[in-house]
C-alpha cells in the first residue's frame, strides 16, 4: 500500500504541473475568444443566437469524445500544412487537449457575459453616453465593471469544468492528473484512481474558491479581495509549473497503450533509457491506433506494439503466413513506408485469443474455435472496446462462422472477471495476461490460423531509427522476456493482494533480464 | 444660441414621433418643453446632444451644425440630467461627478477642486458625501449629484428630461428653485422637458407646448395664459388654476 502511495506522490509534480499548465492555458485561451465574442454579441444582437447555439452544441459532446476528435482533425491539418507550407506540428498531446478544453470552457463565459451585459439598467447606459463616453469607454468604465460579478461567475464555472475535464486528456497523450485515474483503472489500483480524483477535485476546489473571492471582490469593489484572489492563483500556477522547467536536452517520449503490460514495458524502457543518460517523457494510455499514428507522426519516439495488430490494422492483411514471415514482412513494411525501426520481438506473444471457463468448456467438450462455433448461437461473448471493430475479429468470425447471441464490451481488466463469474460465456483474452491462469480459464486453439501471431515488438520512430545510443539501450530487451515471465509480471500488477505498481514490476523485470 | 430647424424623427416605418419642429433658444434662456407622454418632447431633447439622430432637419449651436463633428465631443459640451439620474453604482459620488472632466483629460487636482466646488453649489455636505456610493444616498441627494455631474465640465447648455419627476413634492420644489438659481448664477441656457404645467410656469422664461410630435405654441408663461393657441393648450394651462381653486376650497371648508 505504501508502495502505491509513494508512487502516487512521486509523479505528483509532473502530473499536477502538466494539468495546471493545460487547464490554465485552456481557460486563458477560452477567455481570449469568449470575452470578445460575447461583447460583439452584446453589441450585435444577431450574433447572440448562433454563438450560444454553437457553444451549447459543443457542451453536449462528451468530454472524452471531444478530446479524441481533435487528434484525427489535427493529423489532417498537419498533413495539409506539411504539403502546403512545408511544416507540420504535433497532433498528439498538448495541442488537441488545449483546443478541446478551450471549446469546452466557452459556453459559461459566453452566456454569463452576454446575460450580465444585456441585463444592465438602461438608464446607466444612457447616462454613460450622455456624459460623453465613447462606446469603448462606456464598455470599459461602466458596462464591464458592472457586469463583472456575473462574468466572474461564468469564469468560475468554466474553470471547474476545464480542470475536471482535463483529466480526460490522458488517452490523447497529454499528461495530466488523469494519468492516475487511467493507470489506476487499467491496473485495478483503486488507491491510484482515488488519488487522481481527489487531487483534481482539490485543485478545482481551490481555484474555485479563489475565483469566488475575485467575484466577491468585483461585486463589493474590494481591492484586497481581488488582489489576494489573483495573487493566490498566480502562486498556485507558479508553484505547479516550477517542476516542468529545467528539462535540458532532448527528451525521448515513450508511448504506452492502455493496459498493464504496456505500462510495465513502458517503465522498463524508461529505466533503460534513463540508465543510458536520456531524458524521458511518457505518453500513457494511448488508444491502439492512436499510438501507431503518434509514432509515425513523431509525437512519440518508442513504444511496444504487437505484430498481428500492425499486420491486420495497418497492412490490412488477412492471410497468415506464419510467425516469422509476419515479423519479417512487417519489419520491411514499416521501414519502407514510415522509416520506423522494428527493433525486434521481446520474446513473447500477446495474442488475441478466445477463452472460456475451463469447467464450462470441458462440460461442452470445447477446445478449439471450431468446437465453439457450434455453441456460439446461444452464447454471450465479452471483449474489450476495440476487438469487435478490428479486422482480426472480422477474420475470425468469417473463418469459423460465429454468430454469438450477444456481444458485451468491457474495460480490458474486467473481461477476465466477467468470464470467471459467468456473466459471459466466452471472452476475447490476451494470451500474456496472468489472470488466465489465475481464474482457470481455457484458451481455445485456432486450427484455421484465423488470428495472426502477436509478437511484442519494440518500435522506434524514424527520427531515432539510426540513433545507436538509443538502440544500444533497448537492444538487450530483445528476446529477453518469455511468455511465462511476462504473465508473472502482469499478474503482480493485476492481482488484488500484494499488488505492485508497474514501475516496481519493471524494476523486477529489469533485474531478471540483466542477471 | 440653440436652433432647431425642421427636426423630424421617425423610428422604422411608423408614424414620425417628431414632426418638423423649429425652435430658437437664446443664450441664458430657460425654455420648458411641455407635453403629454408620447408627444415627442424627450426625442426632441435627445436630438440636441445626438443621443438620437434626426431623420431630417438640423440642430445648430451658435450657428454650427452639431452633426458636423463627432457626437462624443458634442455631448461633453452639454450637461444632461434625467429622471432616473443614472448614477454609476460602482463609482463614488466624487467619481460620478468627476467623470466628464476625467474623459476630457483634466488634471487630477483640478477635478478634485471642481468636485468640491460643485458639491457646495448643489448644497451637499462635501466632506461627508464625496466617498459614498449612490446606493447610500436619498432620492433628492442622488438628483443633486446627477445635477453636479452634468455641470462638471462647465457646459453652457443644460438639457433636462423630467429631472424632478421622481422626487417627493417638498424636495422637488426645493430642488427646482435651487436649480433655477444656479441657472441664473452661471448664465446657463436650459431646455427642460416636463409634463407638469405648474413646474413649467414656475421655472420657464418661455414655454414650448408639444403635441403628437409637433410644436403647438412657444411663448412666455404670461402670454400662454392670456392667449392659448387652441383648446388643447387652453385645457393644459387650466389644470394648475383649477387645482389651485379646488385646493383653496378644500382648505376653507376644512
Amino acid at each position: 500500500m505504501s508502495d502505491l502511495f509513494s508512487a502516487g506522490f512521486a509523479n505528483l509534480p509532473d502530473y499536477l504541473g502538466q494539468h495546471v499548465l493545460l487547464s490554465v492555458s485552456a481557460i486563458l485561451l477560452g477567455l481570449l475568444i469568449s470575452l470578445p465574442l460575447a461583447i460583439a454579441a452584446y453589441r450585435m444582437a444577431w450574433l447572440r443566437g448562433p454563438s450560444l447555439a454553437v457553444a451549447s452544441v459543443v457542451q453536449t459532446i462528451p468530454g472524452l469524445a471531444l478530446l479524441a476528435l481533435f487528434y484525427p482533425l489535427l493529423i489532417i491539418i498537419s498533413a495539409f500544412t506539411t504539403d502546403t507550407f512545408g511544416f507540420g506540428f504535433r497532433a498528439l498531446g498538448f495541442l488537441p487537449a488545449l483546443l478541446a478544453l478551450t471549446l469546452y470552457s466557452m459556453l459559461p463565459v459566453l452566456r454569463n457575459t452576454i446575460t450580465g451585459l444585456t441585463g444592465l439598467d438602461p438608464a446607466i447606459i444612457r447616462a454613460a453616453r450622455a456624459t460623453g463616453m465613447t462606446p469603448w469607454q462606456s464598455l470599459t468604465i461602466v458596462e464591464l465593471p458592472l457586469a463583472a460579478p456575473i462574468i466572474m461567475a461564468g469564469i468560475r464555472t468554466a474553470a471547474v469544468w476545464v480542470i475536471g475535464t482535463a483529466t480526460l486528456s490522458t488517452p490523447i497523450g497529454q499528461t495530466s492528473l488523469g494519468n492516475y485515474i487511467f493507470t489506476g483503472l487499467q491496473t485495478e489500483n483503486w488507491v491510484l484512481v482515488l488519488f487522481g480524483c481527489i487531487s483534481a477535485a482539490l485543485l478545482a476546489l481551490v481555484i474555485d474558491r479563489l475565483l469566488a473571492l475575485a467575484e466577491n471582490g468585483f461585486a463589493k469593489r474590494s481591492g484586497w479581495r481581488l488582489w489576494s484572489a489573483f495573487g493566490g492563483i498566480v502562486v498556485i500556477v507558479g508553484v505547479s509549473l516550477f517542476p516542468l522547467f529545467g528539462h535540458a536536452g532532448e527528451t525521448i517520449t515513450i508511448g504506452t497503450k492502455s493496459f498493464d503490460e504496456q505500462y510495465i514495458l513502458g517503465s522498463l524502457m524508461q529505466k533503460r533509457l534513463n540508465g543510458a543518460g536520456f531524458a524521458t517523457a511518457r505518453r500513457d494510455g494511448l488508444g491502439s491506433t492512436v499510438a501507431f499514428h503518434a509514432l509515425t507522426n513523431g509525437d512519440i519516439d518508442v513504444y511496444v506494439d504487437y505484430s498481428g495488430t500492425i499486420w491486420a490494422n495497418e497492412m490490412k492483411r488477412t492471410d497468415q503466413p506464419g510467425r516469422a514471415a509476419v515479423m519479417a514482412q512487417m519489419t520491411a513494411y514499416l521501414q519502407k513506408k514510415y522509416g520506423v525501426l522494428a527493433l525486434g520481438s521481446l520474446g513473447f506473444e500477446n495474442a488475441y485469443a478466445i477463452a472460456m471457463r475451463r469447467v464450462h468448456a470441458d462440460e461442452l467438450h470445447i477446445s478449439t474455435l471450431s468446437d465453439l462455433a457450434a455453441h456460439a448461437g446461444g452464447m454471450t461473448i465479452g471483449g474489450d472496446y476495440e476487438i469487435f471493430s478490428r479486422p482480426e475479429w472480422r477474420a475470425v468470425t468469417a473463418a469459423y462462422g460465429f454468430h454469438f447471441a450477444k456481444q458485451r464490451q468491457y474495460q480490458s481488466d474486467f473481461i477476465y472477471r466477467a468470464a470467471a463469474s459467468g456473466d459471459v460465456d466466452a471472452i476475447t483474452a490476451f494470451s500474456s495476461d496472468g489472470r488466465i491462469a489465475q481464474y482457470d480459464l481455457k484458451l481455445l486453439r485456432d486450427p484455421k490460423n484465423a488470428l495472426p501471431p502477436y509478437d511484442a515488438v519494440v518500435l522506434i520512430s524514424a527520427k531515432h531509427a539510426h540513433d545507436r545510443k538509443l538502440i544500444g539501450a533497448l537492444k538487450p530487451l530483445i528476446g529477453a522476456i518469455d511468455l511465462k515471465t511476462m504473465q508473472q509480471a502482469n499478474l503482480m500488477v493485476d492481482r488484488q493482494t500484494d499488488k505492485r505498481t508497474p514501475e516496481s514490476v519493471a524494476g523486477w523485470l529489469d533485474a531478471k533480464i540483466t542477471h | 444660441m440653440i436652433q432647431l430647424e425642421n427636426l423630424t424623427k421617425q423610428f422604422g416605418a411608423g408614424t414620425p414621433v417628431v414632426r418638423g419642429v423649429s425652435l430658437r433658444v437664446a443664450d441664458g434662456e430657460f425654455l420648458v418643453l411641455i407635453g403629454e407622454s408620447g408627444s415627442g418632447k424627450t426625442t426632441t431633447l435627445n436630438m440636441i446632444n445626438r443621443l438620437t439622430e434626426p431623420t431630417s432637419g438640423r440642430v445648430l449651436i451658435d450657428g454650427a451644425d452639431v452633426r458636423a463633428g463627432d457626437a462624443v465631443s458634442v455631448r461633453r459640451k452639454m450637461g444632461f440630467v434625467f429622471q432616473e439620474v443614472g448614477l454609476f453604482p460602482h463609482m463614488t459620488v466624487g467619481e460620478n461627478i468627476g467623470i466628464t472632466p476625467r474623459l476630457l483629460g483634466w488634471p487630477a487636482n483640478e477635478i478634485e477642486a471642481r468636485i468640491h466646488e460643485l458639491l457646495s453649489l448643489v448644497q451637499l455636505e462635501s466632506a461627508a458625501i464625496v466617498n459614498r456610493f449612490p446606493a447610500q444616498l436619498s432620492g433628492g441627494q442622488r438628483q443633486r449629484v446627477g445635477l453636479a455631474r452634468a455641470l462638471a465640465a462647465r457646459p453652457k447648455i443644460m438639457l433636462m428630461d423630467e429631472p424632478f419627476g421622481a422626487l417627493d413634492a417638498l424636495i422637488r420644489d426645493e430642488l427646482a428653485a435651487d436649480y433655477r438659481a444656479i441657472h441664473d448664477k452661471l448664465g446657463l441656457t436650459t431646455i427642460l422637458v416636463t409634463h407638469d404645467m405648474t413646474e413649467a410656469f414656475l421655472l420657464a422664461d418661455r414655454i414650448a407646448v408639444m403635441r403628437d410630435g409637433a410644436l403647438l405654441q412657444v411663448t412666455t408663461p404670461k402670454e400662454l395664459a392670456a392667449a392659448p393657441a387652441d383648446d388643447f393648450v387652453k385645457r393644459l394651462i387650466e389644470i394648475p388654476r383649477q387645482r389651485a381653486e379646488k385646493l383653496a376650497k378644500a382648505m376653507q371648508s376644512a
